[in-house]
């Protein structure tokens, strides 16, 4: 296969960044020029990757298709780093996703950050994140992989303390950056234990994807054993350290919700399409090495924490007042989905939930955004009747929450099933936890909806009126994507001939049409009806709701560590540094060499004949030494 | 075996003067001690010289009682000045350049 | 050149060699042992004499001569002169501050000589029972000189040059 042009891939990398540098340096003051940078970079960028597309699609097996192209950066003998680019079906389909759904976000965002002071600032950030995440899709090996890893880290901190004069906002901030740097703490171990044992049969150790595939059989040949603390259960398991913190998996989800304090388009691209997922994608983008490497019970609890964590967080969601804040349980729930379905070696099913979800989330983000912006107040029981008043929004909503849930024919449905699939041939009870959260999704997508945009206006100063066009526009392509994105084929495009192949089964594509159908009209029984359920069912699922608002109690938990282990810890460190390490050693030399000093002086006692007394003894010394040890 | 008297004879020479150099009290008696440490040397070259049959240990000779010479003019130059000086000539007191 | 028959064999004469080296000790352990200065000059003078005797004992004639003439009759001479332009006391023998100092000296003078007399009986024993060698006449060194060593010397007269005026500088009262 030929090679595509080598700017294509740099262009889609570079392109967001060179906005960035012209946005900061160049139109800081101009709110147009800055927006139609940004914008005009991220739509490049797109068509790169659509080029990109089609040189695949024109290959003679598209699905094996992998261009390198690589910057070399450090060159010894022992250590090679490169920075460098993969270009793959699944890398183009994940840039596909960043920069269509980007584009869109974009756009929106015009409209919706019109009024704000610091509006070139956020479009700077915003390009300076696309430019980090495609460095993610895109890179060839871990270390690049890494950098950017942790420059997406960087550019969440920045576009979630956007406000950074609200207190709630720079917390929230500091939240996300500080959780993630926990889990990349063991990320990069895990990166650091793969280089270890990359090295095989005399070739150089490696990071790189393609070469660390034609070593993994070696790599797993090395090492007997496979219990969860053999060498390559700890590889893997350290790597996927990365991915419950990106992904906010249980028990690092704590950072995803508070990150809604930010602007609503950075909560639809970022913590709902994009940065969120780029955990499930470097699953993908390793997958290679999960497979190889004979560790069945990391992958079980790869897909356990998945599972866990969806229902989890669906449960959470339930009884949530904001709405951001229930998409963004949301989003955890869906990521729960991915992983889980990537434990069960789902390749293809992950990916394609991965792109669906980034649809109809980020047009669910949007089109809150939207209400938001005309009502000034996330709580959704002051919203309520917005059906009548902005009709297009509620349209926009309606069609992604249904593809949420999972309803038949929408996109969700199709790739929502075939992790269920999945799931249904291989752990059942996995299947029934995956059907129990698509029933929950239901029933909270539908007491939003219902609250939010049925019935009568609840609030007497929150007047509504419709979005502008500007940001009705971008959710137009979304929601038909999220129509029909069933339909056009993601899976055949990553097909993995060894990943597992999900055959439609009926029966759970039934089964999970119902539990969605039944939850919706709980929902719609609650809220719209006024349905109140028995005095003593609700009595006994009281304390239920309380720990459900209370969100478990992990924050709590967490509070509880920092203030008992991690402050002590550092009063003791401190303690230690002060009295050993300074007052001991720094200190302890310096007065050291003062006594030393001040005795030593002594010698110089000024009288000519006691350095004549040493000469002497020093010269019958020799004399001594020279008779008794040369031989 | 005769050089080896003659060796003995120059250390113990040499002894005799170093402890000089450090048992004397007064300046110019140290520096007299000097000059037995230097014929303690020229002694001992002069008996190389003679053992192995090179001349050059006697022209060293030579040249170290000029060194000495020089050097004694110099050093009775300098004793002269403390002594004017400070008064009294007891190495013991001359301790200026202490700590 | 005065040929002495018992000057060839210097050490086939050990009574002169004794003798010489008895009289060199015995008037250096009074150099170090007077208390008057005036006495201890005349001591060292007397070591200087016997010095040169022994020279003249290994053939190294003209060195002796220079012995006598330059190091006892000059720069002696010129410690008496210093001496009796101080106009010093005697020494008073030992006085208890600084004694540490003179005992530690006279120990390890000792340890110093038992450790040099050992290492000179370790080397390898030139027998120097046989005919004298090389005769240190003044011809032989003056060829010696003026040839191998002519840089030497005449560097050693600038050497003399500057000891004279360093000494000259540093002893001079200033005139008022």
């Amino acid at each position: 296969m030929v090679n595509p042009p080598a700017f294509l891939p740099w262009s889609i990398l570079f392109l967001p960044l060179a906005a960035f540098l012209i946005i900061t340096f160049l139109t800081r003051k101009s709110k147009p020029l800055s927006a139609a940078v940004a914008i005009g970079a991220l739509a490049l960028s797109l068509c790169s990757t659509a080029a990109l597309l089609i040189h695949i699609l024109r290959c003679h097996e598209p699905a094996n298709a992998a261009f390198t192209f690589t910057v070399p950066w450090v060159d010894l003998p022992g250590l090679f780093l490169e920075f460098g680019l993969l270009v793959n079906p699944l890398a183009i389909l994940m840039s596909l996703v960043v920069t269509g759904v980007g584009l869109m976000i974009f756009i929106y965002s015009v409209g919706y950050m019109s009024h704000e002071p610091g509006f070139a600032r956020y479009f700077a950030f915003l390009s300076l994140f696309a430019f980090s995440m495609l460095g993610i899709v895109l890179a060839n090996n871990f270390v690049t992989l890494f950098i950017f890893w942790e420059l997406v880290g960087a550019s969440s901190y920045l576009l979630i303390g956007y406000w950074y004069d609200r207190p709630r906002a720079a917390d929230a901030g500091k939240k996300a950056f500080l959780v993630n740097r926990i889990a990349d703490f063991g990320f990069l171990l895990g990166i650091l234990m793969l280089w270890s044992v990359s090295g095989v049969h005399g070739e150089p150790r490696t990071l790189n994807f393609l070469m660390l595939d034609s070593v993994s059989a070696h790599i797993r040949d090395q090492f007997s054993g496979a219990g969860l603390f053999s060498p390559l259960s700890l590889i893997a398991l350290l790597l996927f350290c990365g991915v419950v913190g990106k992904s906010a998996q249980f028990p690092l989800h704590v950072w995803l919700p508070d990150a809604m304090e930010g602007p609503t388009p950075v909560s639809a691209l970022i913590h709902a399409a994009t940065m969120v997922a780029a955990g499930v994608y470097l699953l993908c983008r390793i997958f290679f090495l999960l497979e190889v490497f004979n560790i069945p019970q990391v992958l079980g609890l790869i897909a356990w924490i998945g599972g866990f964590t969806a229902l989890f967080a669906a449960s959470m969601a339930l009884v949530e007042n904001d709405i951001k804040r229930v998409l963004a349980y949301s989003t955890l729930s869906q990521l729960g989905y991915m992983v889980m379905a990537l434990g069960m070696g789902g390749y293809a099913a992950g990916m394609f939930h991965l792109t669906t979800h980034a649809f109809f989330k980020a047009m669910l983000f949007m089109g809150a955004g939207c209400v938001i912006h005309s009502l000034h107040t996330n709580d959704i029981w002051q919203m309520g009747g917005l059906r009548w008043t902005m009709p297009v929004t509620t349209t926009l909503f309606a069609i992604g929450s249904l593809a949420l849930c999972g309803i038949f024919p929408f996109a969700g449905f199709w790739s929502k099933d075939e992790i269920l699939a999945l799931a249904f041939d291989s752990h059942r009870i996995l299947w029934f936890i995956g059907t129990l959260t698509a029933c929950l999704t239901a029933f909270y997508m539908g007491r939003v909806f219902c609250v939010a945009f049925l019935g009568e206006p609840r609030s007497r100063e929150h007047h509504s009126h419709e979005a502008p066009a500007i940001m009705l526009w971008p959710l137009i392509p979304l929601a038909i994507l999220s129509i029909i994105g069933g339909f056009i084929g993601i899976p055949s495009l990553l097909d993995n001939p060894t990943g597992a192949h999900v055959e439609f089964n009926l029966t759970v594509a039934l089964i999970s049409n119902l539990a969605a159908v039944g939850g919706l009209l709980l929902a719609w029984a609650i809220y719209v009806k006024g349905f109140q359920p028995v005095q003593w069912l609700q009595n006994l699922l009281a304390p239920a709701t309380r720990l459900l608002i209370r969100k478990y109690f992990v924050d709590e938990v967490y509070g509880w560590i920092n203030r008992n282990v991690q402050q002590r810890t550092a009063v003791v460190l401190n303690l230690f540094e002060r009295y050993v390490i300074i007052g001991l050693w720094a200190n302890g030399i310096a007065k050291t060499t003062g006594l030393t000093g001040s005795a030593l002086r002594r010698m110089q006692t000024g009288k000519v004949q006691n350095y004549a007394l040493a000469l002497l003894i020093g010269l019958s010394l020799l004399i001594y030494a020279s008779w008794r040890w040369v031989p | 075996m005769i050089l080896h008297s003659y060796l003995a004879l120059s250390g113990i020479l040499f002894t005799i003067g170093l402890v000089g150099v450090v048992t004397r009290r007064n300046i110019i008696m140290i520096l007299l001690s000097l000059e037995i440490l230097l014929s303690a040397a020229n002694l001992a070259f002069v008996a190389f010289s003679q053992a192995l049959g090179d001349l050059s240990g006697q022209i060293m000779v030579f040249f170290v009682m000029i060194v000495a010479a020089a050097e004694v003019t110099v050093g009775l130059a300098i004793a002269v000045v403390l002594v004017r000086q400070h008064g009294k000539s007891n190495a013991d007191d001359l301790r200026d350049l202490r700590w | 050149m005065l040929k002495l028959p018992f000057l060839d064999r210097p050490m086939s004469h050990p009574f002169f060699f004794y003798m010489l080296s008895t009289l060199m000790i015995a008037s250096a352990l009074g150099v170090i042992l007077n208390r008057n200065p005036v006495y201890a000059v005349l001591m060292l003078v007397s070591t200087l004499f016997a010095l040169s005797g022994l020279f003249v004992l290994l053939g190294a004639y003209f060195v002796a001569a220079i012995q006598v003439i330059i190091y006892a009759g000059a720069i002696l001479v010129l410690f008496l002169f210093v001496v009796m332009l101080l106009d010093m006391e005697p020494e008073t023998l030992l006085k208890i501050k600084g004694s540490t100092l003179r005992v530690t000296g006279l120990i390890f003078g000792l340890f110093f000589l038992w450790q040099f007399l050992r290492a000179a009986r370790a080397m390898t024993p030139f027998s120097t029972a046989g005919n004298m060698r090389v005769a240190g006449t003044t011809a032989a060194i003056g060829k010696q000189l003026f040839t191998t060593y002519a840089l030497p010397f005449e560097v050693a007269s600038g050497l003399l040059l500057v000891g004279i005026i360093g000494a000259v500088v540093l002893a001079k009262k200033k005139i008022p």
